[in-house]
């Protein structure tokens, strides 16, 4: 059960992030949704490597060869590298439309659906 | 955003030289620790994220040009994908230094150990291009979004 | 340097070449303008030349493997281990088919650029991220790695965005793009969680070797839905369409011409997961209706919106959708065949208009946009009602919309009506509903393109507008794919036969898939 959790946690943190981006009129709390989403899904890579007792993958001065999988990791660093660019675009994005509306709720900002 | 006080000046100006230790080691050492280009990278643009909120962007701007930013980080760029360009002769990403006896040519030893820092052929060299390019990046993206900021408050 | 030797490490370099260049432009860009321009359009012709000749040998018959850093680039699998642990790219038939789609767009696109944006500012940023574009669709084509898949999928995405907001002075152009990347990270991050699940499961990367143990279990399904959620979302069929118009309407016309090509580079993520990834494990009937219905959906409720726009460019992306829904109607047809005996018959058919219609949709709704986009180079409005007998002044620019318009209706000597009719025929033998559909929204899209084509290009000619075409590398960009339209539309027999067909080949015959990386 207790191995279980971080599952229950991946799906939490994924039905708020969600819940945020869908509800949210606020742009940066959008932004902070899909940053929620990205935790998720990062912490989900991590524990599907996860073994009982063991360490983590470096070889240097190693206890033990039981290992926990490094393939996950490497691609949760991945995404999160991604996951930076993602958010500073997104960031960006939202100055910029602050310049030109004065204003970050997406109701005022309305200029293209005329 | 202005400079702040002289407390906070000095504080960060002790401190920013350990940072930078810091992040240097953690890329240099990426093929053998955790770590690497991106979150070396990543330390020593937070070192310099904190001279920028202890001075200003303003005064940042005036000693690094964002253009000269933009530069260092496509070299770091370049000389990720030349390194990965060297080995078309076997592959594309071939790594033919590793275990040829060159620099960082050594063949690691099996199963746990001191760790030797002469091995791995590219990857310490890549890591230190893909170190370049996210300190260049990420230092970029936070002193020109400060900048945007601050400009905006004082137009205010 | 022979060709066997370009030939043997081109899907590589095909992907590197842009990739370096992407990070000189800036660089040059320093020096000289002249020399940046001069580079970027060497490596977009670089890039189409090798594709062509990639693609040539690919579609006789030899698909392509290319481990990233093995000894060979043919050892996918290394000595020490029993699966595929690096990095594969694998080219076949439909890869092949769409790496020539993406090669061809971007050369239009780039020589188009050089003119378009020539007043702009930032253009060697433009340029490089518009290599990253032609880097990030050429990856998701070619990789054999579904984590790889991802992360040329938010290179793609991620320099898309930036691109919608290179008008950054225009606010609508800024919320384009924050609507388009709210979207594709969403749709990312469910591709990420998906992968992570298929990982889980058989601890494996490489698509050939999963679908080779893939039991079709519950979290597979899971899996497969949010596969499909994503990719459909990402290439705009119509429950998830309301990013299109938006980011399509204010990105830069040549920008939006490769945003066309990059939405079908997620249908081909969306067909190569159903076909190569799960294929007959699948429960084909299920998948291939909801497939057919997402069509459907996006061809007739696309058109049906298209009809009142009074933005041009607005109008062009509803129909772009109304189009996605042809090539998902065709290849959800086949999908729905594969394995039962009529897919020999009619069901391989359907693939082939379905597979076809991307490439023509490439081509003319790319011309669309770029004349689009000439308009508003002239006029400087995008507004229907505001302009109008363009055609005194902008001869070229008219008689080259009037192509584009007649094969997106699928008028007889032009390519839009080879595939369309394909899809008719072989959809035909499903159900007659779904052909009667499909030529009902062929019928209003030709009436939605007379009342364009009559309100901006005839009439008297405007006041105040300067007299005179638009510059000639413009010019250029379109007759490129209006040269492709031409020659596809009069032999269409010769291409069916030795690009559409290798194609849709590949895609069908899951076990050549496996076969080709894994042996065996």
């Amino acid at each position: 059960m207790i191995y279980n959790i971080p599952f229950i946690v991946v799906v939490l943190l994924i039905i708020v992030g969600l819940a945020t981006v869908v509800f949210k009129r606020n742009l940066i709390k959008i932004v902070i949704g899909i940053t929620i989403i990205e935790s998720g899904v990062n912490l989900f890579l991590i524990t599907l490597g996860y073994r009982e007792n063991s360490v983590a993958p470096i070889y240097t001065f190693a206890p033990s060869t039981k290992m926990v999988l490094p393939v996950p990791q490497a691609l949760t660093l991945t995404s999160i590298v991604i996951g930076v660019a993602v958010m500073a675009l997104m960031l960006s994005f939202a100055i910029r439309i602050y310049q030109h509306y004065g204003t970050l709720d997406s109701r005022k900002i309305r200029r293209l659906r005329e | 955003m202005s400079e702040m006080s002289k407390i906070v000046r000095t504080i960060s100006n002790s401190l920013f030289p350990f940072i930078m230790i810091y992040g240097l080691y953690v890329i240099m050492h990426g093929h053998l620790t955790p770590g690497g280009g991106f979150q070396g990278g990543a330390v020593v643009a937070s070192g310099c994220a904190l001279i920028l909120v202890a001075y200003s962007s303003g005064w940042v701007f005036k000693k690094v040009k964002e253009s000269n930013l933009s530069i260092l980080e496509s070299i770091g760029a370049i000389g990720f994908i030349s390194l990965a360009f060297l080995g078309i002769g076997v592959t594309f990403f071939y790594n033919f230094i590793a275990g040829s006896g060159l620099l960082f040519g050594e063949i690691p030893p099996v199963g746990p150990n001191s760790g030797n820092l002469n091995t791995a052929g590219l990857l310490p060299l890549m890591n230190l291009s893909v170190g370049l390019k996210v300190i260049a990046g990420l230092f970029a993206i936070v002193a020109v979004m400060a900048f945007v900021a601050s400009r905006r408050m004082r137009k205010k | 340097m022979n060709m066997n030797w370009l030939l043997t490490h081109s899907p590589a370099l095909l992907i590197a070449i842009p990739l370096l260049a992407a990070f000189l432009t800036p660089l040059i860009d320093r020096l000289s303008k002249r020399a940046r321009n001069v580079l970027v359009l060497i490596v977009l012709i670089t890039v189409e030349v090798v594709m062509i000749v990639l693609a040539w040998d690919v579609f006789t018959g030899n698909t392509h493997i290319y481990t990233m850093g093995a000894s060979n680039p043919t050892a996918t699998i290394p000595v020490q281990a029993a699966i595929p642990i690096r990095i594969v790219l694998e080219v076949d038939g439909l890869s092949a088919f769409m790496g020539l789609i993406s090669a061809t767009v971007s050369l239009a696109a780039g020589l188009y650029s050089l003119a378009f944006v020539r007043r702009e500012t930032g253009q060697g940023r433009y340029y490089t991220l518009l290599l990253l574009m032609l880097v990030g669709m050429l990856g998701m084509e070619f990789t054999g790695d579904l984590f790889n898949l991802f992360v040329f999928l938010e290179i793609l995405s991620i320099a898309s965005a930036a691109l919608i907001a290179y008008r950054f002075y225009r606010g609508d152009a800024v919320e384009g793009a924050f609507k388009y990347f709210v979207i594709s990270s969403l749709g990312a991050l469910m591709v990420l969680f998906a992968i992570g699940l298929l990982y889980g499961q058989y601890d494996l990367l490489n698509m050939a070797a999963l679908a080779k143990v893939m039991k079709y279990t519950m979290l597979d399904k899971i899996a497969l839905v949010l596969f499909i959620a994503a990719f459909a979302m990402k290439c705009g069929a119509i429950p998830m369409h309301m990013w299109v118009p938006d980011s399509y309407t204010v990105a830069p016309a040549s920008i939006t011409a490769m945003l066309v090509v990059a939405s079908q580079v997620s249908l081909y993520a969306l067909f190569r997961i159903c076909f190569s990834l799960y294929g007959l494990t699948l429960d084909v009937t299920t998948v291939g209706i909801i497939i057919i219905s997402l069509g459907l959906l996006s061809m007739f409720v696309g058109v049906t919106m298209a009809l009142p726009q009074k933005d041009i460019k607005r109008l062009m992306s509803y129909h772009a959708i109304s189009q996605t829904g042809y090539m998902l109607l065709g290849v959800g047809v086949g999908l729905y065949l594969i394995g039962k005996p009529e897919f020999s018959t009619y069901g391989v058919v359907a693939m082939e208009g379905g597979i076809f219609h991307i490439f023509n949709h490439a081509l003319y709704k790319g011309l669309l946009f770029l004349t689009a986009g000439a308009i508003f180079y002239k006029v400087k409005t995008r507004n229907l009602n505001e302009m109008r007998g363009l055609a005194h002044s902008m001869k070229f620019t008219a008689i080259f919309f009037m192509i584009g318009a007649f094969a997106i209706a699928g008028i007889p000597p032009f390519n839009g009506f080879a595939s369309k009719l394909l899809i008719y025929e072989s959809v035909y033998c499903v159900s007659p509903i779904l052909s009667i559909i499909a030529m009902l929204v062929s019928i209003i899209t030709l009436a939605s393109f007379v009342k364009v084509f009559h309100s901006a290009f005839m009439g008297p000619p405007m006041r105040n507008t300067k007299e005179g075409e638009v510059p000639k590398s413009m010019l250029i960009g379109m007759v490129i794919l209006t040269v492709g339209i031409i020659l596809f539309g009069l032999f269409p027999g010769w291409v069916v036969d030795h690009i559409v067909h290798p194609a849709a080949q590949a895609l069908a015959d899951q076990a050549a898939y496996i076969q080709a990386v894994i042996g065996g």
